[in-house]
């Protein structure tokens, strides 16, 4: 019983960190009909500044890592999401996809392929037992933090002047613009906050899952092309769909890695199928709703995004 | 039915391809810059299957190097002579274990696995708006991926495929890469493609006109990935090794940049764009060993490792900010209209 409690909590605590990369990437698409691959990049940006700073205090190494991650966010914005404004998403999407390898492989040449270890807070990864359950403090830390996230996250869309232009912007950027919604501004902040998720997301990441202790040029990339098709699956063209879209995907990840046996030699039956298991659910849920899962009712299902 | 501007149209690539090919037989070239005329070729032959979708739905499809990969496992487990499969990849199924089938027999049913594959996978898929679609097809990628890493019963798993015949010479990736210039051109001229294409321009106005959009990018998706699995055939008996790594992420970037640096929107430019990235990966590649001696000379020391894939990756990121619809912005192949029998204008770049 006590196993079963501990996968749930470790596997919704995986939704949540999904779930921030989700908001991230939903944000940024609000404003702009952007999907951005290169998300997991930043992740991997404050990743590489974490592990290079392995032996500053811990809050140098954090306030590092956000320093990096947002120059790198508005680097983007600045060099590759301003020109191609008005691009149409496809080209938009592919454009990321370019920039989400062109930092990989810069990370390749830079620091080669060869993980190194990142070192946050090493007492966060010790077990606190709660009844009969143990779990590890920055499991407890990762949902709590995600919960402050999108509590500050709603007041910031709902209670302030920029939060109002953002989701003006997101549903209807022509118009808000001609209301005299500076676009620029909006999209900056926009992204902008987006990396402070991805920077948060890095802080978290390689404490909460075991896996992603050492970066390498590609950190992150498998989770953000598993958030992606979680925003997919969710509904694209909001924010709250596409985070539980994200949220979904950490939960099924974390629960199939934890009940699938270890081994078997059919696919989708141990948890070497993990991937495989996750990504045949999407196609179901595809097939039985294509619009989006979190979509009511069928309005979405001609070309919207 | 095709009108000179047309046979031009296809007629211009061809000939490209069978220029790249006798110059790659030369025997001046040599061994080793024969290998990279051979894998541009086949390159062309996967860019050109990727755009028969792409292209023609205007859709972004992340999960084609998917059938490249079915195309090519089935391939080469399929040519491996049969008393050298027990320690090549043990653990097959024994209808795969126990038979062989010869070149020709091979790149067929890579083509048919492609195809029903796309097929399967595209049923749910289509049903997606577009750009959802795209992302989707990222799912697709990821399953492929995983079980011809990990399933021991259909390939060689985490272990690399050996001893698969050489078979893709110079002859043999000219032709491929023909053949399927000249399936994707009839596809794009029949009422099929000509369907799909009025509903990439304006998806509304098609549906209007009783298209059934979702119906038509099926079909494209599915000869697309048929075409996709034949070129893998070639990719597979090109090196004669395979791993399913080797068909993965580094394969999909390297493409999709081959099709949006020549441009989406035409034959010509999956052509010219596959042979332009191709060129400029293997200088790279020349100068990451120090090779060229200008770039040894400019830095002191040959490129550093790894920047082959920096430099495609500027590359397409500029061509997509400076010209957004590709080095041919879309357009077919056409002669020059007042100066006959000039060069090609891009294999000199091969």
């Amino acid at each position: 019983m006590s196993e079963h409690v501990q996968t749930l909590v470790d596997a919704v605590a995986l939704g949540s960190i999904y779930a921030l990369m989700a908001v991230g990437i939903g944000l940024v698409f609000g404003v702009l009909r952007l999907v951005n691959f290169a998300y997991g990049q930043l992740i991997m940006a404050g990743a590489y500044a974490l592990a290079l700073t392995n032996d500053q205090p811990v809050l140098v190494s954090i306030a590092l890592c956000f320093a990096v991650v947002l120059a790198l966010s508005l680097a983007m914005e600045f060099a590759a999401f301003r020109p191609l404004r008005g691009a149409s998403p496809t080209t938009m999407l592919v454009a990321t996809f370019a920039i989400s390898y062109l930092l990989q492989s810069i990370a390749l040449v830079r620091f080669g392929a060869i993980g190194k270890i990142i070192v946050v807070i090493p007492r966060l990864s010790e077990p606190v037992t709660i009844g009969s359950v143990n779990i590890r403090w920055i499991t407890i830390v990762t949902i709590l933090v995600a919960i402050g996230v999108f509590a500050a996250l709603t007041l910031l869309l709902t209670k302030t002047t920029i939060g109002l232009q953002m989701r003006a912007a997101s549903i209807d950027p022509q118009t808000a613009r001609l209301l005299g919604v500076r676009a620029n501004a909006v999209i900056t902040t926009a992204v902008l906050v987006s990396g402070v998720i991805a920077a948060i997301v890095a802080v978290i990441l390689p404490m909460a899952v075991p896996e992603r202790l050492l970066v390498g040029p590609d950190y992150a990339l498998r989770e953000t092309i598993i958030v992606l098709v979680g925003v997919v699956v969710g509904g694209i063209d909001r924010l709250l769909t596409a985070t539980l879209g994200g949220f979904t995907m950490g939960l099924a990840v974390g629960l199939l890695a934890g009940f699938l046996p270890s081994s078997g030699t059919w696919p989708f039956t141990s948890s070497v199928y993990l991937d495989s298991a996750v990504f045949m659910l999407v196609i179901i849920v595809l097939l039985l709703r294509p619009e989006g899962l979190f979509i009511r009712g069928r309005q979405a299902a001609l070309e919207r995004v | 039915m095709i009108d000179r501007r047309g046979l031009v149209a296809v007629l211009g690539p061809v000939f490209v391809l069978a220029v790249v090919g006798i110059v790659g037989s030369l025997g001046s070239v040599d061994p080793a810059l024969e290998v990279e005329f051979r894998s541009a070729l086949v390159s062309v032959a996967i860019v050109v299957a990727l755009y028969v979708f792409v292209g023609n739905a205007g859709v972004v499809s992340f999960g084609h190097v998917s059938f490249v990969a079915v195309g090519a496992f089935a391939a080469g487990v399929m040519t491996i002579p049969v008393e050298l499969k027990p320690t090549i990849t043990p653990g097959l199924f024994s209808l795969l274990g126990d038979h062989s089938v010869g070149n020709a027999a091979s790149l067929v049913l890579a083509a048919a696995v492609g195809g029903v594959f796309a097929l399967l996978v595209g049923i749910p898929l289509m049903r997606l708006s577009g750009l959802a679609a795209s992302i989707a097809t990222f799912a697709v990628l990821g399953v492929t991926y995983n079980i011809l890493n990990n399933w021991t019963k259909i390939g060689p798993g985490p272990l690399t495929l050996t001893t698969v015949p050489e078979t893709t010479g110079l002859l043999q990736a000219t032709l491929g890469a023909i053949a399927v210039v000249f399936v994707a051109f009839a596809y794009q001229r029949s009422r099929f493609g000509r369907k799909l294409r009025a509903a990439r321009e304006d998806s509304a106005a098609a549906r209007a006109a009783g298209i059934d959009v979702r119906r038509e990018r099926l079909w494209a998706f599915a000869l697309s990935g048929a075409l996709s699995g034949f070129a893998g055939g070639l990719l597979v008996h090109l090196a004669g090794t395979l791993q399913a790594r080797d068909v993965y992420l580094d394969l999909t970037f390297l493409t999709l940049a081959m099709l949006v640096v020549g441009g989406v929107g035409s034959l010509w430019g999956a052509v010219v764009g596959a042979l332009a990235v191709s060129a400029l990966d293997s200088f790279l590649l020349r100068a990451e060993s120090g090779e060229i001696g200008v770039v040894n000379d400019l830095l002191g020391k040959p490129l550093w490792g790894g920047s082959r894939l920096v430099g495609v990756a500027i590359f397409m990121a500029v061509v997509l900010v400076l010209l957004p619809n590709g080095l041919t912005r879309g357009r077919e192949f056409r002669l020059p209209r007042f100066r006959r029998g000039r060069a090609g204008p891009q294999e000199a770049a091969a």
